[in-house]
């Protein structure tokens, strides 16, 4: 059986906020190495953005940015409960955490088109 | 929750051994308002006098009689049989996670107050008695502060639902912080820089990721977590003043 | 984590949580009817602002990610001790060299 310490939602939050952060390490290099292929010019550049538009690679993308959006509304969480003595006793702080992230998600999706 | 019918029958899986070893079945009756204590009372008494369990009080008063019951870690004492299963019929008893078994379900507590000692967690008088009897406030947010931890009994719960504790053995967890918290705030204690020192150490307060699972099953309703937020501020505070 | 590396982590943080905000923001502005290699240069090309507030990213990212890594590894896996630590250094100086890089990259191009 799961343990009880595992089915509460600071320990999913936490994991969330934890697996989001690995990803986004492991991103950040390829972003990097993507943005830089300018330096052969705008076509350099240019072929490497017509990747991200095969199917995979675009879901990955939304994937990054959902975990972007996470990442951050989670950590601003830890933050607040860390500095302004936030007490977070009911479900409403991670509820707002997700809705925004939600709505992140869908604006991007959106406008990928 | 109903107290059960007559001829109603509870399947209890009770650990057995020490870090190896394997569950024991039991099977006993149900009976109304009974706590899991008296559950595993039953079991030693009447099913298998080799089983090695602890408790003192069974008023809720000791910590003695922590123990993880289908797993979450819980006051025997105090927990009802309904309260962990309703109107089912089984139930699974280990020892408290995070500490080294002693035997069956009763675990050594040595590493947990030691590191008590570690984080600090008692009060320091200071080289001289004080002249005169210390002004302590009640309202002030100090005391508050101290006061919404001071009740902790160390029972060991919190300690074995941290799931630091469980990934760093070096952690202090949430007991000793908790404590070394409330003597933080404490002021008559002369300990100062040094409790922050103790406290901050390379698996001190900074290691929390605000999991709270403490906060969330302490039987007495102390949130360690924001005693350790409490402590993690105190330690930058500290940090930024003397760039240490 | 020692209350410093605590300390780079959390201020690190802070800065991202803005920066996060504002790079969010104008991706999602800037995807709208697709995206192309015209449209970034543009908006990048010789923009000190642009130049500045992406090495500040870079910086706070470079310091922010190894150390979070740090904790996890330590946590999740058997490394730890000093190799650990040189492994995430030398983490952050290639965050730090491949970002440096990707900015200079867009800034100039």
């Amino acid at each position: 059986m799961m343990r009880a310490s595992h089915k509460q939602r600071g320990f999913v939050a936490a994991m969330i906020h934890r697996l989001s952060g690995i990803a986004l390490a492991v991103f950040l290099p390829i972003h990097f190495l993507a943005l830089a292929s300018a330096l052969n010019g705008a076509a350099a550049l240019d072929s490497f953005l017509a990747v991200t538009r095969q199917p995979l690679v675009a879901f990955l993308e939304v994937a990054i940015v959902v975990a972007l959006a996470l990442h951050m509304t989670l950590g601003l969480r830890v933050l607040a409960i860390e500095f302004f003595d936030f007490r977070e006793k009911t479900l409403v702080p991670l509820s707002v955490c997700l809705a925004a992230v939600f709505a992140v998600g869908i604006i991007f999706i959106l406008n990928l088109g | 929750m109903t107290g059960a019918a007559a001829g109603v029958m509870l399947e209890v899986e009770v650990w057995r051994g020490g870090e190896t070893g394997h569950f024991q079945p039991f099977v006993l009756a149900r009976r109304a308002h009974q706590t899991v204590l008296d559950v595993v009372t039953e079991i030693q008494r009447e099913h298998d006098a080799t089983l090695s369990y602890r408790f003192a009080c069974r008023v809720g008063m000791c910590g003695s009689c922590a123990m993880v019951v289908n797993g979450r870690p819980r006051w025997t004492c105090r927990t009802r049989v309904s309260e962990v299963i309703g109107d089912g019929h089984r139930l699974r008893l280990e020892p408290l996670r995070n500490f080294a078994i002693v035997k069956d379900l009763a675990v050594e507590m040595t590493q947990f107050f030691d590191k008590w000692r570690q984080a600090q967690g008692y009060f320091e008088p200071g080289p001289q008695p004080q002249a005169d009897f210390a002004v302590v406030r009640p309202a002030t947010p100090q005391r508050r502060a101290a006061d919404a931890g001071i009740e902790c009994i160390g029972c060991g719960v919190c300690y074995s639902a941290c799931d630091v504790v469980a990934w760093d053995e070096d952690y202090l967890g949430p007991a000793a912080l908790n404590r070394a918290w409330t003597l933080v705030n404490d002021v008559r204690d002369r300990a100062g820089e040094a409790r922050l020192a103790a406290v901050s150490a390379s698996s001190g307060c900074q290691a929390c990721h605000t999991h709270m699972s403490c906060t969330q099953f302490c039987p007495k309703a102390i949130e360690p977590t924001y005693a350790i937020a409490g402590l993690k501020r105190a330690v930058l505070r500290r940090v930024l003043r003397s760039g240490s | 984590m020692s209350a410093l590396l605590f300390l780079a982590q959390r201020a690190t943080a802070v800065v991202l949580a803005l920066a996060v905000a504002v790079h969010l923001g104008t991706i999602l502005y800037a995807v709208r009817d697709g995206l192309t290699a015209a449209d970034i240069l543009a908006r990048t090309h010789g923009n000190l602002w642009f130049l500045m507030f992406y090495g500040l990213f870079v910086v706070a990212v470079a310091i922010h990610a190894p150390i979070g890594l740090r904790n996890v590894m330590r946590e999740w896996t058997r490394w730890r001790g000093p190799m650990l630590d040189i492994a995430l250094a030398l983490l952050a100086l290639l965050l730090l060299g491949l970002g440096a890089r990707a900015v200079f990259a867009v800034f100039t191009a």
